[in-house]
């Protein structure tokens, strides 16, 4: 019992002092600094990483206060930071959903709240959302298709590697890489089998299907990570020469094995400046401006 | 008594064996790339990063516990050789000081069962997202690329044809199989995982049994590790999410059972091969992604029903 009380005096004590610590910066201080909260899907993966240094530039640049909140993936974390955000009432709030579906809980409290909520690279399903910024994966896929075609001289068996089965990104840059490669004359998606997004699954699955195809010219990956585990079993079996790899996503790695000529080429999504975009954006509506409700993040292809 | 049991154990074994048989025997009809020499080698190759990892977690189950922790233990051990490497340090060495992690961290998972009393599930859990995110605060959430040619070799290289890890896999499950059958710490592995309390009173040291059962699991996890960046030639911070369940599966459908003291390590490699085998025969039979999903937990199950029958 003794004990019971003494924990819930240090409970209270707790309490007391995060509540101080958090009113600080509203009562006391002399100058109000915009505050604009980023609730980003997982930090366990450079293309975030970049995004969220986008961002970060963005806001030291304009002198605002950016709070980074990782979810790691979990849906149910991503849903209690935002309303960690809105309970430190934030001016706007930037969400790189971990699930389009699941984050429209967050998405309403925050509207509740009348605090501007804005979407980067995956969509909200509800909610109001004032702005949504993305690349257009199934432009970028097309693209991927189209130079892997004209990589192959219009001839020969293809293979594609999906990423996570389910999520937009694989569905839209699958659609898009179709969209080139079907029909077309001579040639034949041979293989079409999903690695998760995943160096080592990417560097097992290819391994796999040169087993049962070894006379593959191309290979399109739904990111940079399958294509460059694919194109490890690809050197192993010897055949750098004859097969050409074209990912999604530009990351460090797979740009320098496009250097390198290793891999063919792969497609540029800029989180950068998705990042820097998705501040500049809440910027404009916090000061009031009209926003469009789609700001497409351009897209480029990397070749040698 | 004594032979009634010897019955039993053998029967375990051959279940698994049954399934390998049965599932190989399918895909050699379905595609005539399965039953090559090439691809063959392939799917041991494939299979030994699990099949390391899950002989150390045969030691674990076989004490009764659980061991969440050897992917996370996986990625730190992996980016710490890879980083360690990169940085100029003689490869050997990073590759020791990677193993150091893993011993550490099995240490670690080892002490909380044993000294703090933490259920090996919570405890393992805990190393778990300790790990990761250790491995994500070292790596900054990027690769780490371009190994030198001696780690390259443990995961890409060749002894007389046959690829380095599944050299070093068979090396892993000969000793642990030594170890559990022919020395003392490792039958006490089995008393422990009986019955704690008998194990107790027979002077069996109990808490060294499972602190060395947790140790060997996070060298062994690291040592996946290390195999792992020479595979990619690159350390990745997700390297080995979800490898803790591969692993437990393979354990599972090698027929040792969950509740200790029953099993051992040569049903886990044959467990490893079923899970390998199904990942190849999908490939190789181009079955479409959302189907794969449906047709592994379905194996998994079909087969665990069946050994479940024959005991």
């Amino acid at each position: 019992m003794k004990r019971l009380a003494w924990f819930a005096v240090a409970l209270l004590t707790l309490g007391l002092v995060t509540a101080c610590g958090g009113a600080q910066p509203k009562t006391g201080g002399g100058e109000q600094k915009t505050t604009i909260g980023l609730a980003i899907s997982t930090l366990n993966n450079p293309f975030f990483v970049d995004l969220r240094d986008g961002a970060q530039e963005a806001a030291d640049k304009a002198g605002v206060t950016l709070v980074v909140l990782d979810a790691q993936d979990d849906p149910g974390t991503q849903v209690s930071q935002i309303e960690d955000l809105i309970s430190q009432k934030v001016s706007a709030i930037i969400i790189n959903p971990t699930d389009s579906d699941a984050v429209v809980p967050a998405v309403e409290a925050a509207n509740k709240a009348n605090i501007p909520v804005i979407t980067v690279d995956r969509a909200a399903n509800g909610g109001e959302v004032v702005a949504h910024i993305a690349s257009d994966n199934v432009a970028g896929g097309k693209m991927a298709g189209e130079f892997l075609l004209e990589l192959i001289g219009g001839n020969g068996n293809i293979v594609e590697l999906e990423g996570i089965a389910g999520t937009s990104a694989a569905r839209d840059r699958g659609e898009g890489f179709h969209q080139a490669v079907d029909g077309k004359e001579g040639v034949t998606v041979v293989a079409k089998q999903p690695a998760d997004f995943d160096r080592a699954k990417g560097l097992e699955v290819m391994e796999n299907i040169l087993q049962s195809n070894p006379d593959i010219v191309g290979v399109f990956a739904h990111n940079d990570e399958m294509a460059l585990g694919a194109l490890e079993a690809i050197e192993a079996a010897g055949k750098l020469d004859q097969i050409k790899v074209v990912g999604f996503d530009a990351t460090d790695d797979a740009v320098k094995a496009v250097q390198e000529g290793r891999m063919a080429g792969t497609i540029a999504q800029k989180p950068k400046e998705m990042g820097r975009l998705a501040v500049e954006t809440a910027q404009k509506i916090i000061a009031g401006e009209k926003v469009d409700s789609f700001v497409p993040v351009p897209l480029e292809l990397v070749k040698k | 008594m004594q032979a009634k049991i010897n019955w039993g154990a053998r029967v375990r074994q051959m279940g698994p064996g049954l399934a390998v048989l049965v599932i190989g025997a399918a895909l050699s009809m379905l595609s005539r790339d399965f039953l090559t020499a090439s691809n063959l080698l392939n799917v041991l190759r494939q299979v030994s990063i699990n099949a390391i990892i899950a002989c150390g977690m045969t030691m674990v189950i076989l004490t009764a516990g659980i061991d969440l922790s050897v992917g996370s233990v996986l990625a730190l051990s992996s980016a710490v050789t890879a980083g360690l490497a990169v940085g100029g340090t003689y490869p050997l060495l990073a590759i020791l000081a990677g193993l150091g992690i893993g011993a550490i961290l099995g240490l670690f998972n080892g002490l909380l069962v044993t000294r703090g009393g933490v259920p090996p599930f919570v405890a393992t859990l805990g190393t778990m997202a300790i790990a990761r995110g250790l491995t994500l605060v070292y790596t900054g959430g990027r690769p780490i690329s371009k190994m030198p040619a001696m780690i390259r070799s443990t995961g890409a290289g060749y002894i007389t044809g046959i690829p380095v890890p599944i050299v070093i896999m068979a090396v892993v499950v000969l000793l642990v199989y030594v170890f559990l059958n022919h020395t003392p710490y490792g039958r006490f592995i089995y008393a422990v995982g009986s019955n704690p309390e008998a194990a107790r009173f027979a002077g069996i040291p109990v808490a060294r049994v499972l602190t060395l059962a947790y140790l060997l699991t996070g060298v062994l996890s690291a040592l996946a590790g290390v195999i792992l960046t020479g595979r990619l030639n690159s350390a990745q911070p997700t390297a080995g999410s979800g490898d803790e369940m591969d692993a437990i599966a393979a354990v599972v459908l090698g027929g040792t059972s969950l509740a200790g003291g029953q099993g051992g390590v040569l049903g886990t490699v044959v467990g490893a091969l079923i899970i390998g085998m199904l990942n190849n025969g999908l490939n190789l039979l181009n079955v479409p992604s959302f189907y794969q999903q449906v047709a592994k937990g379905a194996v998994i199950l079909v087969a665990v029903l069946l050994d479940r029958r024959r005991r």
